[in-house]
């Protein structure tokens, strides 16, 4: 990953990243967002932009676990690091099908979405938090608050967003115990 | 909703960061975690032609948590310090500010030190640094200085630090014995940025008499502003203290301007509602520590 000469300065870097567990190498102006980079060099249009400047929480991806607004992160900058987005959330059932992360499931369950486009962030801000949480704790309020406080949705479906995050904590307690 | 062109180094040592801002001049800005620089550099308020990333660069990712208080290096980012036992062992302050700092998807990737350097008035952390009478570590290509923190703010996203210079740390003085802290704030919603906030430091004497009750204020002023409020509550026990006279005391102090988000009037309005909460909660813990 990092090398033990000095980086000069440059307008151009070839990135080598890994996304949802497979390696990707593209060449971007280092100016590019890693938003940008996962939406047109890679292809993942999962990940939504939104307002491009860190409030709205939709292009939320993990970039080694942690869950980060990739429009205020360049591209350049996750050069060896491990990055999920919404389309790794999910993860093989080895026989061909997929298993939804318990806070996509929970989505459904409870409708937490209109019109679909703040969810990706949604879906990898509280996948990230309720994966770091202890599963045999039940969840608080506070902590609901804290998980969804950073994502803005413009359908207004926080009482359904809450509901599912409260449903999918209570899907890994029952799992843990 | 992109940045301007900009060319980009990302040295691993902090001599040829030194080097390469000196090279680069005035149009060169450091990165740390980003988090208000991309968003001005999205929004192209701001156009640097170099940014020179200094997450390579070891050792700056340090907490160091002693006696005399909490060093904070360049690269901690602003969850790494709110994890900190050590450090809110030393000074609690650091951790009850550092909960209102946006969002934790920001607290990931945001730096302590890079929203000091940024010098914010709405930023949390300028207002610990102000209040603990804390300082930071610049380092330069002719040598490392401190800077103490009356010295370093001088207006709203603006420090005395200038020219090739990479703000290495931050150090935030102990919480002195039977005293106690508080942080609260105001937003429009939770981890946006404060309508007003308040940080409070508050003292008793050997026999549990309020000694020294201070305040440092976000979104009030141009720079993170401190207030002695000791007059309003000098010599009284914690519970006998009239803590909403220290909060009227405080709203005659402060200059707030009003905005989209809130008037003048509500801020001031604010600034006392919050002191006399603050001041009320640091005492009784103040109170807690003497014991």
């Amino acid at each position: 990953m990092s090398t033990s000469t000095a980086r000069g300065t440059s307008t151009e870097r070839t990135v080598r990243v890994t996304v949802n567990g497979v390696p990707q190498q593209v060449t971007v102006p280092v100016r590019r967002l890693l938003s940008d980079a996962l939406r047109h060099d890679m292809g993942l249009t999962g990940t939504h932009s939104g307002c491009e400047h860190g409030v709205c929480g939709s292009c939320t991806v993990l970039v080694d676990g942690a869950a980060v607004r990739s429009c205020l992160v360049l591209a350049v900058q996750v050069d060896g690091a491990a990055v999920t987005t919404v389309e790794g959330l999910s993860r093989s059932d080895h026989q061909g099908g997929q298993v939804l992360h318990p806070i996509q499931e929970a989505f459904r369950e409870c409708h937490a979405l209109q019109c679909g486009y703040c969810t990706p962030g949604f879906l990898t801000t509280i996948a990230a938090g309720l994966d770091a949480r202890d599963p045999a704790v039940p969840i608080t309020e506070d902590e609901v608050d804290e998980l969804v406080g950073g994502n803005l949705c413009r359908c207004t479906g926080y009482a359904n967003i809450k509901k599912a995050c409260r449903h999918a904590a209570e899907q890994m307690r029952q799992a843990a115990s | 909703m992109k940045p301007a062109p900009f060319s980009y180094a990302d040295p691993d040592s902090l001599d040829e960061a030194l080097a390469v801002l000196s090279a680069e001049g005035e149009g060169a800005k450091v990165l740390a975690g980003g988090q208000s620089l991309l968003p001005l550099l999205n929004m192209r308020l701001a156009a640097p032609t170099t940014l020179v990333d200094i997450n390579r660069v070891p050792g700056l990712d340090q907490i160091e948590a002693g006696g005399s208080g909490v060093r904070v290096g360049a690269l901690v980012r602003h969850a790494a310090l709110l994890r900190s036992a050590e450090a809110s062992a030393v000074q609690p302050l650091l951790a009850r500010a550092t909960a209102n700092v946006a969002h934790p998807a920001i607290r990931n990737r945001g730096t302590t030190v890079g929203s000091i350097a940024h010098a914010d008035p709405s930023g949390e952390m300028t207002a610990v640094l102000a209040l603990t009478g804390g300082s930071v570590t610049v380092a330069t290509p002719d040598g490392t200085s401190s800077v103490d923190w009356a010295d370093l703010f001088l207006g709203p996203l603006e420090t005395s630090v200038h020219g090739p210079a990479v703000v290495t740390s931050a150090f935030f003085p102990a919480l002195a014995p039977r005293s106690g802290t508080a942080f609260a704030e105001v937003a429009r919603r939770k981890g946006d940025y404060a309508v007003c906030g308040a940080g409070v430091m508050v003292t008793l004497d050997e026999d549990r008499r309020v000694a020294s009750a201070r305040v440092a204020y976000i979104s009030v002023g141009l720079v993170p502003e401190v207030h002695d409020l000791t007059d309003a509550v000098v010599g009284r026990p914690v519970d006998a203290a009239d803590w909403a006279a220290a909060g009227v005391m405080a709203q005659g102090l402060v200059d707030p301007d009003g905005d989209l988000h809130a008037s003048a009037d509500y801020r001031r309005l604010l600034v006392g509602a919050l002191t006399a909460r603050t001041l009320a909660s640091a005492a009784a813990e103040a109170q807690e520590r003497s014991a």
